[in-house]
């Protein structure tokens, strides 16, 4: 069972019907005993990064959410926002992030004036490693929706890049952690599998 | 790099899909969860549903179906009809819809559209301008789904909804509804000159060449298409459908 963690922020019904679609368990829950006992987690997200921060750590489930992820190695799964908030920090916001991940988020500074800010559309993602939530994904495209992205400070935790206007980081991984900056369950197939490989881990 | 957007935008009514000329003689195209699941297996980029009831009759959005529509939309969905509280647009979103298009409240109440690109983030609010030349010839921003003229100049309108938090506008040509001869074009490249907000051309096209022509001439970030997607020939047979990606990837760039 997969929990689609519930504090407040993000698109959860979505997710909910995508992983529905492909066959997977889910379940959008703030339920301290349910997350407990789920074996992979969904961090939604989506507005500002000190807001999603704030909640996430004021949510019931939080202490019990780290310990999980942190020390039993579950998987997790943050999308656009909530994979901002695995890294250290974020230039849109004061608060800290939850540096599961040793990376930071700016803001996009373009040389191409013409590109417009946020990011939004449909665009192909290269990753470096097609094992995983990557696996049998091949050519691809996901819609993205962000002002914002993520930057590694470890290579090695690089787990896609797009482009627009430069090469950017689109997905990050670490062990048992993983971030997609894009909207799968909004990305038809290529969503679909990715949520499939996921349910399969 | 990107790809360009092109959306199929379908009009509620009474429950059912419908599509419009001119914003007249609506003529019943079938049922909406039915056109989801032909566009979901044809990989569209994006869709827009318009109820062009809710509004008029001052309804409430039909949430029952904005869910059912929602839970079937595996691609970014826009919803508009009817909006006109930040309660509503709260419920719209939890059943999983990404944006809320408003577009006579945005004249009526722009206070409205202040508050919810605050709440949601200005890439969840899209302003739908409904453009129709008045009795002398001159575009105006009309709304109640084309009735009222709101003497306003789109230009300046735009400016206006641009610095009160529009994440998209959809540029509507009443004129062009449904007419299948090409979209405003020079309309919208005057309209992309003025703003940085992503502007999505609708009402006008008839064919792949005309969304070429808009993105090439006009430079607007999406199209969106009624009739094209929704009938095939000249005797306007129902047939909903949708170009490959490769032709989408030969036409936008």
């Amino acid at each position: 069972m997969i929990a689609i963690l519930d504090y407040g922020v993000g698109n959860l019904k979505s997710i909910y019907n995508i992983f529905k679609k492909v066959g997977v368990d889910s379940i959008i829950t703030s339920d301290i005993e349910v997350i407990k006992s789920a074996n992979k987690y969904l961090l939604p997200g989506v507005g500002s990064f000190d807001h999603g921060i704030n909640s996430l750590r004021n949510a019931p489930f939080f202490e019990t959410l780290e310990i999980e992820i942190l020390q039993n190695k579950k998987p997790i799964l943050g999308i656009c926002l909530g994979m901002q908030l695995l890294s250290n920090l974020s230039e849109e916001g004061k608060e800290k992030g939850l540096g599961w991940i040793d990376a930071k988020t700016v803001k996009f500074e373009l040389d191409d004036k013409s590109l417009s800010i946020p990011h939004m559309g449909w665009n192909k993602t290269n990753p470096t490693n097609t094992k995983d939530i990557y696996q049998k994904l091949g050519e691809n495209r996901f819609y993205f929706v962000h002002t914002y992205h993520v930057v590694c400070n470890d290579e090695k935790n690089i787990l896609a890049t797009a482009n627009y206007g430069e090469n950017f980081t689109c997905s990050i991984y670490k062990d048992n952690i993983y971030g997609v900056q894009f909207h799968p369950e909004k990305s038809h197939k290529f969503g679909m599998q990715l949520f499939e490989n996921f349910g399969e881990m | 790099m990107l790809q360009k957007r092109v959306i199929p935008c379908l009009l509620l009514y009474k429950g059912g899909l419908y599509k419009t000329e001119k914003f007249k003689n609506p003529v019943y195209i079938g049922d909406p969860i039915n056109a989801i699941k032909i566009f979901n297996e044809k990989e569209v980029d994006e869709l827009i549903f318009l109820d062009i009831g809710a509004s008029v009759e001052n309804k409430e959005p039909n949430y029952r179906m904005i869910e059912d529509i929602a839970s079937e939309c595996f691609m970014p969905l826009c919803y508009g009809g009817g909006v006109k509280t930040i309660e509503q647009m709260k419920n719209i979103y939890a059943i999983g819809v990404e944006k809320i298009s408003i577009s006579s409240q945005a004249v009526i109440n722009p206070s409205l559209l202040i508050e919810a690109s605050n709440m949601f983030g200005n890439q969840s609010v899209v302003v739908t301008i409904d453009i129709k030349k008045d009795f002398w010839g001159e575009k105006k921003v009309f709304i109640n789904s084309g009735k009222k003229n709101t003497k306003l100049n789109p230009m300046d309108f735009i400016k206006q909804i641009e610095t009160l938090g529009a994440g998209e506008i959809v540029i509507n040509s009443v004129d062009n509804d449904g007419v299948m001869r090409g979209y405003d074009v020079k309309l919208l490249r005057d309209i992309k000159a003025i703003t940085k907000i992503p502007i999505i051309a609708l009402g006008g096209a008839g064919g792949l060449n005309h969304i070429k022509e808009v993105f090439e001439v006009s430079r607007v970030d999406a199209v969106a298409c009624g009739s094209l997607f929704v009938y095939q020939g000249p005797l306007k047979g129902v047939l909903i459908n949708y170009p490959s990606h490769d032709d989408i990837i030969k036409t936008t760039f």
